[in-house]
């Protein structure tokens, strides 16, 4: 065998509850990101990625103690994102038991971040998030949730990331993502032949052979999505069903049960 | 009691969580001499190994996980620390490790990508008394590996080519994968280690 290929949900998670996904799962715990984490553990995600879109002054603590929650309950990786802004405030994340800090608009204000939080914490612990978004002749870093246009060269920023000490490159398509038309494989693409570290492909997954079609076609390592997943459409057992149909490597499901 | 060595590295939450899932009371210990105390000793480890090897031999711990060692006291080191079995690596070669296993652990070439980040699948190739024979899926996350033909290794895998993934001998075991973060199957074989050192 070799090294499978991740499937990996990702929840937002506001002021400590999940804010989407909740359409499909009892009232009573819809909300909580711990008990959809499980779910998705249980039907054979490879990792877990949570991403904080808390605005208010409480956000900091609000993000470790969800960190703090689901490392108790989980026993899989999981990253977290969403505002994180130096590394004292990724490492309060990291020191509670969260595996991986996502970094993205930080980053791009002042990309010396991702050396210090590398040099404190491993690369392997500080992934790169870039939104990126089409124009002539390439791909434009945006910032701010899409909201902030860089100049940057997304395939450029990728390299300098990893060349500052990313270990991990979270890739987002703004033209694909929310949209369920397929993961954008030109810019996964592009990006996943620049970098040597992996690649986490995200943004327009509808289904299962949107995955299949990611791992056929480009060098990403990993898919990531989130409403596929939450509102039921697929099952992370039903992509993973498909990949391994299609000969791609994929690690059986099995979820730890509490005794 | 299990210590886990508590010398400021990144993954002794997850280590002791785990542990606490499977039943076992599992205690961050920094004092070398409380160390010495321990029924059985996990050593674990994340990022580069030199920042771990410095801050291990700062806290002075070397000479408490040597004791241990001939004593017999069992040990179990992750990833990093069980990297710190071996004499040094490639990583940092002014930083010492604790000489249990000859050899040096060297960066891994002719792979897809650096790091290995995600489930492989491990070979267990030998028997030991804390491992349930069986292959699994782990989860890895390192750059740098020893040789499927180093001593004590009693497990692989496949990245770009066979590395070591177990070592093993008598009072002493070591993954490079983290069982902590490996689902069902690592907390098994965290179980199979405390229920047989106990």
């Amino acid at each position: 065998m070799t090294l499978a290929k991740r499937v990996i949900p990702c929840l937002d998670v506001k002021d400590g509850r999940v804010v989407k996904g909740t359409r499909f799962v009892d009232l009573r715990d819809a909300g909580d990101p711990v008990e959809l984490a499980r779910r998705y553990d249980e039907q054979g995600a490879d990792e877990l990625c949570f991403l904080d879109i808390t605005a208010s002054a409480e956000r900091r603590r609000t993000v470790v103690d969800l960190a703090s929650r689901v490392a108790d309950e989980l026993f899989i990786p999981f990253t977290v994102g969403g505002g994180i802004r130096d590394a004292d405030e990724a490492g309060e994340i990291l020191r509670v038991g969260a595996d991986k800090v996502a970094l993205n608009s930080a980053a791009v204000r002042d990309p010396a971040v991702i050396s210090a939080v590398a040099g404190r914490f491993g690369s392997q612990a500080m992934v790169l998030a870039i939104d990126a978004r089409r124009v002539d002749g390439g791909w434009e870093v945006v910032i701010d949730g899409g909201r902030t246009p860089t100049g940057r060269d997304a395939v450029e920023w990728a390299k300098e990331g990893c060349a500052r000490g990313a270990g991990e490159i979270l890739l987002t398509s703004m033209e694909t993502d929310g949209t369920k038309l397929g993961f954008d494989l030109a810019l996964t693409d592009a990006v996943a032949s620049a970098v040597g570290v992996p690649v986490i492909a995200s943004g327009g997954a509808s289904g299962p052979p949107d995955f299949v079609a990611l791992f056929e076609r480009t060098a990403a390592d990993a898919g990531l999505a989130a409403s596929i997943f939450h509102f039921a459409e697929a099952t992370v057992g039903d992509v993973k069903a498909a990949l391994a149909a299609a000969g791609v490597p994929v690690r059986p499901a099995e979820a730890f049960v509490r005794r | 009691m299990i210590a886990i060595a508590d010398y400021g590295v990144g993954n002794l939450a997850s280590v002791r969580k785990a542990f606490h899932a499977v039943g076992h009371d599992a205690e961050l210990v920094r004092d070398p001499e409380r160390l010495r105390a321990a029924g059985a000793i996990v050593l674990p480890g994340v990022g580069h190994f030199g920042h771990c090897s410095r801050e291990f031999h700062r806290y002075q711990l070397g000479p408490a996980i040597t004791d241990a060692r001939e004593r017999g006291v069992p040990l179990l080191g992750i990833c990093v620390g069980m990297q710190l079995f071996f004499e040094g690596s490639e990583e940092a070669d002014d930083a010492p490790g604790l000489g249990f296993i000859a050899g040096r652990v060297k960066k891994m070439r002719d792979v897809p990508r650096l790091p290995q980040i995600g489930w492989n699948e491990v070979r267990v190739r030998a028997a030991h008394p804390w491992l349930a024979a069986a292959d699994d899926w782990y989860y890895f996350v390192h750059s740098y590996a020893a040789g499927p033909d180093a001593d004590l290794v009693i497990g692989t895998v496949d990245y770009g080519g066979e590395r070591a993934a177990i070592v093993g001998g008598a009072g002493l075991l070591g993954v490079q994968f983290h069982p902590e973060k490996s689902g069902a199957a690592g907390l098994r074989l965290l179980e199979t280690f405390a229920e047989a050192v106990a």
